[in-house]
């Protein structure tokens, strides 16, 4: 058992590139052993900026022995076939053996050489590398096929045990020689086997783990930091990018004129570490102090100074231009700001950003005086919103476009705005991503809601929804936070009304025109059907408005389903409480959807279900309606038969007729009060008395009148299980 | 360029002329700047057209890049409207072209084991020539000194051979290597005899007062429009006569002018993208006729080359 080892080094690999580059070297690596039968165990993946390097373990001098058989054609077949037969095994008429008349070829293959094997692979998953660009270089680039890399391939080493494995590709051939750290070591340096390939580069300033060097990295700068008697804020990803970048990592730490902590610190942070990729930290007051991390890339002379003073040059640099940025800002007032987004284009068919922010002001406002929003103020929602993003058009967004929000709201509290509105700019985009906060200020809450509304309807308005993968305007996201924002506030809000505002908004201020419209019957909606012809009887819509309601909605269902299905919730039963129709409060919907999914984890449930199918069955074979047209809480008309009263009734005929009398109104009654459990409860009342009339009674009696008056129980029965779900969409 | 026994930290022409030895010695031809106003050195014809096609083109030059949107009125320590780029096209590109590039900041003064040299990656795009390629910024302790560029497209057009450019701003490593922290302090040129020395401010100071407020205030924006207007017709009318050379000219000029009607705050988001497509299309069109003009000698001289 013998180990390899492969270097592909190259000129500098994008930091981000490298564990892909990793993962794609071990995938091909194993692609190509296994399709010539070697199993790779155990592999070692490494990387720095200028190399991927592979080792794998305990690998077989030789592959095994393989026998093939082929079936030929038969021995009485024409020449022609004979021949074509012969000429793919390579082998002559007497080497086949005729078996009952039929020609086979038995092709002995043996074992080839490992290193052979290799010899072959490495050009193979070179040629065969996905990188997310590539690029040509150097004389051979003047043919169009010449060899794609990240960055030119510069040197291979393939060693098998402590063989070359010789191979070629791009003019590049492989030896035992690489290269050092490019300022330490810039000579060649060479390599004896998998087994001192690390140690030798150690020797020559390259630490070529990248894990090694992320945790010298971690650790370096955490302790660079406290020396100083500093804390670092941690950041993984500089841990991980600065890794990237470097053969041999140094962390310096280095400070910074403390004047320039007037600015933001998020604004600091960010132009340290997306411009520079240097660490911030925080003194003993857990505050941005004015020191930075950053990574050097050699042991220096004077021990980093030099480095250090030169980092810090660049730093005061970007960081004198967000200072300028921030007073700069801060001389126009926010509503003066916002003027001038009449200038910036929200979406061709949409009108400016002020458009937006018009209709973001009338819906925030809106939210707040129908007390949708509890304790907020419509004033300030209104205020708050006009001025939302104002700070779109200042300089320091320009330059930092992930600081929208939080700008606005520095600004807004600078000139002395109530602090509700500040807070309310400052998070009126979030929540922006799973395990963001929810805001849950009333202002902020009624800005962010009306925000993402309108972005959601707007987009619906003009039918660019997404489609498939592609969801250019986030709609996805803004329906998922709408959710998120709902849901933690408890805001019990009319989605239709709210989406129908929001939708004849949107069309005032775009160019939405009828040819927008579209056939009503195309893109049926996948709920309840009976939902859209209640939006529009019960809301007075037009037909296109419905439309355009139901498919926000729709959406909105959609992303609830997704959205609760991470935390549990069984999407089959959120499915048959929409399915009623009718319900677009939300708050109120995830109840009885919760206490539905409870009550179904209980055997009564589960056998409630059971009795709820077999009725269902029994009506559909009679042709009898399950539950009717438009289900309501109450359950609705059952058929007359069920009079009491009836001659022919027996004792367990009788019993479910009571149950049903008192469970029906108890449902009911729980339902209008949001009691949903109580409302299952009563459900459960049913469960004992269904299964005895299944066990104790014929429904297909052979007296017509018995068999109609048991026919309208099953009815009524489905109906009182509608007034709570729609147990049809339940699944199991 | 002395490697005296006290090192002399460069002046700026020195810079320049150290970086014009450097190159010359490696084959480079030492070009003059294009007397033309171009937002970089890549505008030059020598890297824009001389990219293209696949005779060998070792060329270095200095080339003065107006940017007007950069101005501030000479109030900013470290933007500019006007600058000096130094530029390298080396085709194809050389195996050690890295190598070659850390010794031309050797030469001019940078100790790669007591500065901090990294290559960072920076993918180069330029949408008005229809150009991308691929490569890094090149940082010296954390500051931003070379772009540098494997050439993938010009002019919508495959580069075969790919050349390697490298563009360093001058400005910003004279202030390193003169370890000031305002441009115009940077020493120009050094004190000879009873000759003071002259500062960049001594230079460029009044023009860059002067140009801010014409790029910004003063500039007439119809005769800019018309300018524009004029020079892509004139384009368009070199590329049917023939001379490739002349029509990428008006293809830089219809370029600064927009550059210019930017700065004068006439050009809306939505026309902005529709006047670098127009540009574009000069651009590529030139380079489309100069492909033309050329590619009858080229694959006479390279049997076998293919656009």
């Amino acid at each position: 058992m013998t180990d390899f080892l492969l270097e592909l080094r190259s000129e500098e690999i994008p930091a981000r590139m490298q564990a892909g580059a990793r993962a794609e070297l071990e995938k091909l690596f194993r692609a190509q052993l296994s399709a010539a039968g070697l199993e790779a165990g155990d592999l070692t993946v490494w990387s720095t900026p200028r190399r991927l390097a592979l080792i794998a373990r305990d690998l077989p001098q030789a592959t095994a022995a393989v026998s093939e058989e082929l079936k030929g054609p038969r021995s009485s077949a024409p020449p022609q076939a004979l021949e074509g037969f012969l000429r793919k095994t390579g082998l002559t008429q007497d080497q086949l053996e005729d078996r009952d008349g039929v020609y086979f070829a038995v092709i002995d293959k043996p074992g080839r050489a490992t290193a052979e094997v290799l010899a072959e692979a490495i050009p193979a998953i070179v040629r065969a590398f996905a990188w997310p660009k590539s690029m040509r270089w150097g004389k051979d680039s003047a043919s169009s096929e010449s060899l794609r890399w990240v960055r030119p391939l510069s040197g291979i080493v393939a060693i098998f045990g402590e063989e070359l494995v010789p191979c070629e590709i791009g003019g590049i051939a492989s030896g035992f020689a690489t290269r050092g750290h490019r300022f330490h070591c810039p000579g060649e340096i060479t390599i004896g086997s998998a087994a001192d390939y690390a140690e030798k580069l150690r020797a020559c300033h390259v630490i070529v783990d990248h894990e090694e060097r992320q945790a010298i990295i971690r650790d370096g700068a955490a302790k660079a930091a406290a020396d100083a008697g500093l804390s670092l804020v941690e950041d993984e990803g500089l841990v991980i990018e600065n890794a990237g970048l470097t053969e041999w990592p140094v962390p310096l730490l280095g400070r910074f004129d403390e004047a320039f902590l007037e600015v933001p610190p998020e604004v600091i942070q960010l132009t340290a570490r997306v411009n520079q990729k240097y660490f911030v930290v925080n003194g003993a007051d857990g505050k941005l102090a004015n020191g930075f991390v950053c990574t050097a890339n050699i042991d220096a002379k004077d021990g980093g100074a030099e480095i250090v003073a030169g980092n810090r040059k660049v730093l005061a640099a970007r960081l004198s231009d967000a200072r300028f940025f921030w007073e700069q800002d801060r001389k126009t007032k926010l509503a003066d700001h916002a003027k001038k987004l009449d200038r910036i284009t929200f979406h061709e068919k949409l009108g400016t950003v002020a458009d937006k922010v018009e209709r973001v002001a009338k819906l925030a406002e809106w939210l707040a005086s129908e007390g949708i929003v509890p304790n907020c103020d419509p004033a300030l929602a209104r205020q708050a919103a006009e001025l939302a993003k104002a700070d779109l058009v200042t300089e320091m967004v320009g330059e930092f476009p992930e600081l929208q929000g939080l700008m606005g709201g520095y600004y807004a509290r600078a000139e002395g705005l109530p602090d509700a509105v500040a807070d309310a700019i400052r998070d009126h985009y979030k929540p922006v991503g799973q395990g963001d906060d929810v805001p849950t200020a009333p202002v902020t809450v009624a800005v962010a809601l009306a925000d993402k509304l309108d972005t959601l309807t707007s987009f619906f308005a003009i039918r660019l929804p997404p489609t498939g993968s592609k969801d250019p305007f986030a709609l996805r996201r803004a329906a998922l936070a709408s959710l998120s924002t709902i849901q933690s506030s408890n805001l019990r809000l009319p989605l239709t009304k709210l989406l129908s505002i929001a939708v004849r908004l949107a069309k005032e201020s775009s160019q939405v025109t009828a040819s927008n419209r579209h056939a009503l019957e195309s893109g049926a909606p996948v709920l309840g059907s009976p939902s859209l012809t209640v939006l529009v009887a019960r809301n007075g819509f037009d037909e296109e408005l419905a439309q355009e309601v139901w498919d926000v909605l729709d959406f909105f269902a959609d992303r609830l389903k997704v959205q609760q299905r991470e935390a549990g919730v069984r999407h089959d039963l959120i499915d048959a409480v929409f399915a009623l129709g009718g319900e677009d409060d939300l708050v109120r919907l995830l109840a009885r959807v919760k206490a539905l999914q409870a009550f179904m984890a209980t055997e009564d449930g589960a056998n409630l279900l059971a009795g709820y199918k077999r009725a269902a069955n029994i009506l559909k074979q009679a042709d009898i309606a399950v539950a009717p047209a438009e289900a309501g809480a109450g359950g609705g008309s059952a058929p007359t038969t069920t009079a009491p009263a009836f001659a022919g009734a027996t004792d367990v005929d009788r019993v479910l007729l009571a149950a049903l009398d008192a469970a029906e109104p108890a449902a009911a009654a729980a339902v209008t009060e949001e009691r949903f459990t109580d409302a299952m409860a009563a459900l459960a009342s049913l469960r004992a008395p269904i299964d005895a009339f299944f066990e104790g009674v014929m429904v297909n009696d052979p007296d017509e009148a018995v068999r109609a008056y048991r026919l309208g129980l099953l009815a009524r029965f489905t109906g009182a299980v509608h007034g709570v779900a729609d147990f049809s969409k339940i699944e199991g | 360029m002395t490697e005296g026994a006290e090192k002399k930290v460069l002046s700026f022409q020195d810079m320049i002329l150290t970086l014009h030895a450097y190159w010359s010695a490696r084959g480079c031809a030492i070009l003059q700047p294009y007397d033309m106003r171009v937002g970089a050195g890549t505008f030059h014809p020598a890297t824009t057209l001389r990219s293209l096609g696949p005779e060998p083109w070792n060329v270095a030059y200095v080339q003065p890049s107006r940017r007007p949107t950069d101005g501030r009125y000479g109030e900013n320590p470290n933007r500019l409207q006007h600058y000096y780029q130094y530029q390298v096209i080396l085709k194809p590109s050389p195996a050690d072209l890295q190598e070659q590039y850390l010794g031309s900041l050797a030469a001019i003064g940078i100790d790669p084991l007591l500065h901090d040299i990294r290559f960072v990656e920076d993918d180069w795009e330029s949408p008005t020539l229809g150009a991308w390629g691929l490569g890094w910024e090149v940082w010296c302790d954390g500051m931003e000194v070379t772009q540098f560029t494997y050439f993938q497209q010009m002019g919508g057009f495959d580069c075969k051979p790919v050349a390697g450019e490298l563009t360093y701003g001058l400005e910003r490593l004279a202030m390193y290597i003169q370890n000031v922290d305002n441009v115009y302090d940077l020493r120009f040129s050094d004190a000879v005899g009873d000759v003071a020395a002259v500062s960049y401010g001594d230079v460029f100071l009044e023009n860059e007062r002067q140009f801010s407020k014409w790029n910004f205030e003063v500039a007439d924006t119809d005769t800019l429009f018309a300018g524009f207007k004029a020079a892509e017709e004139e384009c368009k009318r070199a590329i049917d006569a023939g001379v490739p050379l002349a029509a990428y000219d008006q293809a830089i000029e219809a370029s600064h002018l927009f550059n210019l009607l930017q700065a004068r705050g006439v050009i809306s988001v939505q026309e902005r993208a529709n006047y670098m497509a127009r540009v574009r299309d000069l651009a590529k069109g030139s380079c489309k006729a100069w492909i033309d003009s050329q590619s009858e000698r080229w694959t006479a001289k390279y049997p076998g080359w293919t656009l």
